[in-house]
C-alpha cells in the first residue's frame, strides 16, 4: 500500500516450490484477464455504469444484472467493468512516470558522480520522508480532486526508489569491462548508457516497476476511496468500495465486497507476476 | 560501544533530521503558493468573508509581508504549537489535534502490537517449521500484501460488525476499555498488511541465520533446538525486522486516514481527509508535518537502537544489517 513503497529485502530468496509455476501461472492469466476486460469494456459491458434504476436498487444477482446492482441504482458488473480502466490506468501513468525519471536520474547521478550524484541522493532522501499518499494528499488539497495530480505526485513519491536501485545497478554495470572497452573505442556516455547500459539493466528495474504497479492501484483505489481521487460520477474501484460501504452498512455487502476482491487479486497478481519475475533475473545475474 | 562516538553519532543524525524537517516544512509551508489564484483567495475557497474577516485573514497569515518573512513568522508559530485557525471548524489548529492525537496514537499503538506479535510469530514459525506451515504462512501473507487497509476495513466492518454485531461499527468510543473495543476492528484491519510483509521479512531473516555455520555448531554441541532458535536464531534475525520499524510506523500512519475514514473515528487521519475536501489548508498543513515528524523521528530512534541490537553494526550503517 502504502503509501510506503517496500523493499521487502530478501524476498528474491523465496524458494520456487512446484505449486510456485501453477501460481505464477494464475497470477499472469489473471492480469491478463483484467486489462483484456479494461481494453473491451465499453463493449462488454451490459450496461450503461452511470444508468439509474432506482427501483432495482439493491438488488441480487439476476438475469439482467449478473452481478447485481449497488445502492443508488446502477449496475455493478458494468461499474466494476468500466471501473478496471480508471483503476489500471493510474497505477500505469504513475509507473510509467517513476520508472522514465527514476532511471533518468539514478543513471545521471551513476555515472556523473560527484556533486551531481549528492544532489540527486540528497534529495531522494528528502522525498522518502514524505509518504507516497501524504504527498499526493497534499496535492489533491492544493489542486482539487482528479486523476492528474495525484498520479503525477505518486510519480514523484515513486521516483526514489527507482532511481536508487538504477543507480545501484549503474555503478556495478560501470565497472564490467566492456564499458571500458566502448569508451576507448570512442563511444560517447550516452550512447554507452542508451544502448548498452540500458538493455543491460532493465529486466531488473521492470521487475520492480511490475511490484510497484500493484503498490500504486493500492494507494490510487485508497485516494479514491476517501473521495480524492476520481471525479464522482467516474467509475473505479475505490470509490465503488466508498460507495458500497452505506449498502455494506445496510447489510447488502455485493456491491462493495466485489470490487475489493477485484483489487486484491490484481495486485497480488501484479506483485506474484513481478516477484517471480525478479527472482529469474536474480538467479540469471549469478 | 564507545560512549562519546554514540553521542557523537546522535547528535549528528538528530541535526540532520532538524534540517529535514525543516525542508519538508518549506515544502509543506510553500505548497500554498503554488495554488492557483492568490493565497487568501485559495485559504478562503470560496467562501466570501467580511472585509473585517479578509483583513483578519491577511493579518494572521501576514499576506502582507514578504515570501521569507511570511514563512518564518509561520515557522516560528508552528514552533510554539500554533497551526492556525482552521476555517471548517472555526477553531485553533493546535486544540483539533490535541483533541484527536490520543485516538490515532491509541489506534497506530494497538496495531502495532497486533504486527509485531502476529508478524513475528508467522515469521518465525514458517522458518523453524517449513513444509505445509511455511506453505500456508506464504500464501496468507501474499494475500495479506495485496489488501489494502481500507479493504481489509470496509470487509471486517461488514462481517464482524454488521453481519455478526460482535464489534461497533463506527465510532472510538468513551472510556479506555470502550475505547479498545471500538478500535479493535479498525486495528486489525490497519495491521493487516503489515503482518504479511514482517511475517516475510522475519521468515526470510530467520531463514538466512537458521543456514550460518554457528547454529550447526550450537546443534551439534546438543544445545535444545528450542535454545537454539531463541538464542542464535532469533537474536540474529532481530537487525533485519529492525530496519523495517520505520517503514511500519510510517505505513500505519498514512493507512490510518483510510481506516478511520471507513470507521468514522475522530482522530488525525479523518480530520486530514475532511480538511482536505473541505480544503482546510491550515489544518492540512498542520497533520501533514505531524505525520513527517512522527515518521521522521521513529526512523531516527530505529538508527539509534541499531547498534545496541547489533554490535556488529558499527554506527550510521544501517544498510549492512540487510
Amino acid at each position: 500500500m502504502t503509501a510506503v513503497l517496500t523493499r521487502r529485502p530478501g524476498l528474491a530468496k523465496v524458494t520456487v516450490r512446484k505449486g510456485g509455476s501453477l501460481l505464477h501461472r494464475a497470477a499472469l492469466g489473471f492480469a491478463g484477464l483484467v486489462v483484456l476486460a479494461a481494453l473491451l469494456a465499453p463493449w462488454i459491458a451490459p450496461h450503461d455504469p452511470n444508468a439509474v434504476d432506482l427501483g432495482a436498487a439493491l438488488a441480487g444477482p439476476s438475469a439482467d444484472h449478473p452481478l447485481g446492482v449497488d445502492a443508488a441504482g446502477r449496475d455493478t458488473l458494468s461499474r466494476l467493468l468500466l471501473g478496471a480502466r480508471t483503476s489500471l490506468l493510474g497505477p500505469l501513468g504513475v509507473v510509467v512516470l517513476s520508472t522514465l525519471l527514476g532511471v533518468a536520474a539514478g543513471t545521471a547521478a551513476a555515472w556523473r558522480g560527484g556533486r551531481l550524484d549528492t544532489l540527486i541522493s540528497r534529495s531522494t532522501e528528502l522525498v522518502f520522508a514524505f509518504p507516497g499518499m501524504l504527498l499526493a494528499i497534499l496535492v489533491v488539497s492544493i489542486h482539487g480532486e482528479g486523476l492528474l495530480a495525484p498520479v503525477v505526485a505518486l510519480g514523484v513519491a515513486y521516483l526514489p526508489y527507482v532511481s536508487r536501485l538504477t543507480r545501484t545497478l549503474v555503478l556495478a554495470e560501470r565497472a564490467r569491462p566492456y564499458v571500458s572497452a566502448y569508451q576507448v573505442q570512442g563511444h560517447s556516455a550516452l550512447q554507452i548508457c542508451l544502448r548498452h547500459v540500458l538493455p543491460n539493466i532493465a529486466p531488473v528495474v521492470l521487475a520492480q516497476s511490475t511490484i510497484n504497479f500493484g503498490y500504486a492501484l493500492m494507494d490510487l483505489a485508497g485516494l479514491s476511496f476517501l473521495g480524492l481521487g476520481v471525479p464522482p460520477l467516474t467509475p473505479d474501484w475505490g470509490r465503488m468500495v466508498f460507495d458500497g460501504q452505506t449498502a455494506v452498512q445496510r447489510g447488502y455487502p455485493l456491491s462493495a465486497v466485489l470490487p475489493c476482491v477485484l483489487v486484491v487479486l490484481t495486485v497480488v497478481a501484479f506483485n506474484v507476476a513481478g516477484e517471480r519475475w525478479a527472482d529469474r533475473v536474480a538467479r540469471r545475474d549469478r | 560501544m564507545n560512549p562519546t562516538a554514540f553521542l557523537r553519532f546522535t547528535a549528528r543524525r538528530v541535526a540532520e533530521m532538524a534540517v529535514t524537517l525543516l525542508i519538508a516544512s518549506f515544502a509543506v509551508f510553500g505548497a500554498l503558493y503554488l495554488a492557483p489564484g492568490s493565497p487568501a483567495s485559495f485559504l478562503l475557497a470560496g467562501r466570501s468573508p467580511s472585509p473585517e474577516a479578509l483583513a483578519a485573514l491577511t493579518a494572521r497569515h501576514h499576506l502582507d509581508d514578504p515570501f521569507a518573512l511570511r514563512y518564518l513568522h509561520w515557522l516560528g508559530d508552528v514552533l510554539q504549537g500554533d497551526f492556525g485557525r482552521s476555517l471548517t471548524y472555526r477553531t485553533d489548529v493546535s486544540r483539533l489535534l490535541a483533541d484527536r492525537l490520543p485516538t490515532t496514537l491509541l489506534l497506530v499503538t494497538m496495531a502495532l502490537a497486533v504486527v509485531l506479535t502476529a508478524g513475528l510469530v508467522l515469521g518465525r514459525i514458517a522458518a523453524v517449521r517449513g513444509g505445509r506451515t511455511d506453505a500456508a504462512v506464504l500464501v496468507a501473507t501474499t494475500l495479506a500484501i495485496g489488501t489494502p487497509s481500507f479493504v481489509a476495513a470496509v470487509l471486517l466492518q461488514g462481517l464482524f460488525a454488521v453481519r455478526l454485531g460482535w464489534f461497533p461499527s463506527s465510532g472510538a468510543g468513551d472510556g479506555l476499555l470502550d475505547r479498545i473495543w471500538h478500535l479493535t476492528l479498525p486495528a486489525v484491519a490497519l495491521a493487516l498488511y503489515l503482518i504479511g510483509m514482517l511475517a516475510r521479512v522475519t521468515r526470510t531473516a530467520m531463514l538466512e541465520a537458521l543456514d550460518s555455520e554457528h547454529v550447526t555448531v550450537a546443534r551439534g554441541r546438543g544445545v535444545p533446538e528450542h535454545l537454539v532458535i531463541r538464542r542464535h536464531v532469533l537474536r540474529n534475525a532481530l537487525g533485519t525486522v529492525l530496519t523495517t520499524g520505520g517503514l511500519i510506523v510510517a505505513t500505519l500512519l498514512v493507512c490510518t486516514i483510510l481506516v478511520e475514514t471507513a470507521f468514522s473515528i475522530g482522530g488525525i487521519g479523518q480530520l486530514l481527509e475532511l480538511a482536505t475536501t473541505t480544503k482546510d489548508f491550515p489544518t492540512v498543513q498542520a497533520v501533514s508535518l505531524i505525520i513527517v515528524a512522527l515518521f521522521m523521528t521513529v526512523n531516527l530512534v530505529v538508527d539509534l537502537l541499531l547498534p545496541l541490537v547489533d554490535p556488529r553494526i558499527t554506527l550510521g550503517t544501517r544498510g549492512a544489517a540487510a
